[in-house]
């Protein structure tokens, strides 16, 4: 155990030595070799100068450039030629990835799971957090009451899956109930059900999970947004007659209109990508497949890199939209600055 | 302001009450996880853990001594024991009354003497130690009496499920490899994001706002797409040094490349921001731009790298999939997450191991969460509603 922490230790101090020193040495070397001491040739520390401006930017962004460039952009291109060629990556098969993915029951269960996903989870999110937003900002104890909700966001999904299969457990015979949803079920005289082996409606037991990790992230965002609602308009409603519902929905939804397209958007690209939580808790059994999880058991268990890098790209395609929409706001708010 | 809001509408009391059961909801399903966690691993199976508090009631059916431990008592004989002895091992507690019949499990309190007819008559007392008798002797054959009792048992908390995971099912090394893993991930991506934000910021050269752009767009790359194309060039230099293809470096580096988008683009943002006098008046007194960053840059930003650690520390914390794939599953190099899905697989039943792994798998982030929620709520509002 000792060692264990001290080799630990070790790795920790030279990883981030390494990367301290690169910055450190670069920088130095750019000096030694371009040198700007007083007193020299005026011109050629001028010169020097320069020099040194033009290549400090890229000695700042080396790494940033060079890991994105390895890890996230190499990538794209390499999943698109790979899922053209046969499992083990070296013989070209044209189209047939792309047309076993069609025809392929699995892959459309996913697809229609994964739509399912998105139609449910960012919606509730949103809604959700915008509804407890509201009513936890008007009482003194909302503070209190927003960071319990917030909290599943600090817990991962994998320890998310033992607290909610621990809800959905299950117990046959005559033994008592030890998950809180059965002992309920049975408390208002219903029968006990193995809930996440139920086809179709599993999948709502899977969301709630998602919901309710990720409705802490919609409220805390969406809080902030309607503190910055003006005052006024919200009085003005008040003297004109609005009651709480209206006041809701029409002055204050659409003030933070915005924010929840932000807040939508953020969850969706994370519906996309979700994988822990089916892995953990049907591993894609009982028609709970996604995209995320077809992908890892082709490359990982099926070993055919051409199926799982076509459903990658499935998983790409979709984000897209809103990559472009983000890079688009970025650019506007770049040269707003 | 909307304080004002909840004073106009006759819903104030709804309100509140509506929240709490919203935090009550929220709350329930990690409590129950804790308190199970700290039960007995006997009583976890046979009673839901909301009753833990109350203590516990329930009906076992226990088969008495045989008739070789009848002893002889003047014109009587009598067999003596204990309910939660030996073969009855049902854990322990106190009775609280018993029968003969299954349909009649309470027929008698504790203590009381139960009539068996024929002159046989049988007292349990609360502590389990029972006493039969008869006054005739017990045939040789006899099968030994089967009774029903109802035990109580009181709220009872251990700490043995922490000290088997920790000890006896590797959670104790995942914690160690979860650590060697989350530090440098988010050390080293801080550092590098907060240079090349800067440059990105403050410095001027050709490609600038592409590179922005750039950036922005590589946010939302899913993970997915760089799984097969990574793992082939890691097993390549793997196999061109002789070295293992899942290493701890090469995991930083995975972390610290996805997690780049998003930090260069919220540091960015932040120092973008910060006064340009400060930054010229520095650059007129003859300082460089490494200086600038290391005396200035830094130091200012510490709000927005704060943030950024928690949330790069949080996703390396509970990541799954990278660890799955770039560290891989071999006992040594097991994450926690690694290790807790691992457990649900080869432990699905033992909910005294799942919930005491699981506790010690989300200690530290909720440490982390409350302990700095200040900082992850202002690196959350900087990200997502920039001047929204």
């Amino acid at each position: 155990m000792i060692s264990q922490i001290l080799t630990a230790v070790g790795a920790m101090i030279f990883g981030v030595a390494v990367c301290a020193a690169y910055f450190l040495f670069s920088n130095k070397l750019l000096e030694i070799i371009f040198p700007a001491k007083e007193g020299g040739d005026v011109h050629r520390v001028a010169v020097n100068l320069r020099r040194r401006g033009i290549i400090r930017p890229w000695l700042f962004l080396g790494p940033a450039v060079s890991l994105l460039a390895i890890y996230l952009m190499y990538p794209v291109v390499a999943t698109l030629i790979l899922s053209f060629y046969g499992p083990d990556g070296n013989q070209f098969v044209g189209g047939a990835n792309y047309v076993w993915a069609v025809n392929d029951n699995e892959f459309r269960r996913s697809i229609f799971n994964n739509i399912l996903w998105l139609a449910v989870v960012p919606a509730a999110c949103t809604f959700f957090g915008l509804v407890i937003a509201v009513m936890t900002d008007r009482i003194w104890w909302g503070n209190i009451a927003k960071a319990v909700i917030f909290m599943p966001m600090a817990i991962s999904f994998v320890g998310a899956s033992v607290i909610w299969k621990f809800i959905y457990e299950y117990r046959g015979g005559t033994d008592a109930q030890i998950g809180l949803l059965n002992a309920i079920v049975q408390l208002f005289g219903g029968t006990p059900q193995v809930w996440i082996t139920i086809p179709f409606w599993n999948n709502f037991f899977l969301m709630i999970m998602l919901i309710w990790i990720q409705t802490g992230f919609a409220m805390v965002i969406l809080s902030a947004a309607l503190r910055g609602i003006p005052e006024e308009t919200i009085e003005a409603a008040v003297i004109d007659g609005a009651n709480g519902w209206q006041i809701f929905w029409k002055i204050m939804v659409p003030q933070v209109w915005g924010t929840i397209a932000t807040v939508w958007t953020t969850i969706t690209i994370l519906v996309l990508k979700v994988f822990d939580i089916v892995l953990t808790m049907t591993n894609g059994q009982w028609d709970t497949m996604v995209l995320a999880n077809l992908m890892f058991n082709w490359a990982f268990r099926g070993f055919d890199s051409g199926r799982s890098a076509v459903i990658a790209l499935v998983i790409m395609i979709a984000v897209t939209p809103i990559m472009i929409w983000n890079i688009r706001r970025a650019n506007a708010e770049t040269k707003g600055h | 302001m909307l304080g004002n809001l909840g004073r106009i509408g006759p819903a104030r009391l709804f309100v509140h009450f509506a929240v709490l059961l919203i935090v009550i909801i929220w709350l329930i399903p990690t409590l129950g996880i804790f308190v199970t966690a700290l039960r007995d691993k006997d009583q976890i199976v046979v009673s839901g853990w909301w009753t833990s508090f109350s203590g516990s009631s329930r009906t076992i059916a226990v088969r008495l001594a045989g008739s070789d431990k009848a002893t002889q008592d003047g014109a009587n004989y009598i067999i003596k024991g204990n309910v939660f002895d030996g073969s009855n091992n049902n854990g322990s507690g106190r009775v609280r009354s018993f029968g003969l019949r299954v349909q009649e499990p309470a027929a008698y309190q504790a203590g009381s003497q139960a009539d068996l007819g024929d002159g046989e008559s049988l007292t349990i007392n609360s502590d389990g130690t029972y006493l039969l008798q008869r006054n005739g002797a017990f045939a040789a054959d006899e099968r030994a009496r089967r009774v029903y009792l109802t035990v109580a048992t009181p709220p009872e908390f251990t700490r043995d499920n922490y000290r088997t995971v920790l000890t006896g099912e590797g959670i104790g090394q995942s914690f160690i490899n979860s650590l060697t893993v989350a530090i440098p991930a988010t050390i080293i991506p801080i550092l590098i994001a907060a240079f090349a934000a800067y440059a990105l910021a403050w410095m001027d050269f050709r490609g600038r706002a592409l590179l922005i752009a750039l950036v922005v767009g590589l946010i939302v790359v899913p993970l997915q797409m760089s799984l097969i194309p990574l793992l082939r060039i890691y097993n390549d230099i793997g196999q061109v040094f002789g070295v293992p293809s899942k290493t701890y470096p090469g995991i930083w580096m995975a972390h610290t490349a996805f997690g780049l988008p998003l930090a260069i683009y919220l540091l960015r943002n932040y120092i973008a921001g910060l006064p340009k006098e400060i930054i010229e008046s520095a650059r007129v007194d003859g300082a460089s731009d490494f200086d600038i960053f290391v005396k200035i840059i830094l130091p200012l930003s510490f709000p927005a790298l704060a943030s950024f650690a928690i949330f790069q520390f949080l996703w390396v914390w509970n990541d799954l999939l990278i660890a799955m794939v770039f560290l891989g599953t071999d006992k040594d190099h097991l994450v926690l997450t690694a290790a807790l899905n691992a457990l649900l697989g080869s432990r699905g039943g033992n909910w005294e191991i799942l919930t005491a792994s699981a506790f010690v798998t989300i200690l530290i982030p909720l440490l982390v969460f409350f302990g700095l929620q200040r900082y992850l709520v202002r690196g959350l509002l900087a990200g997502s509603v920039k001047g929204g």
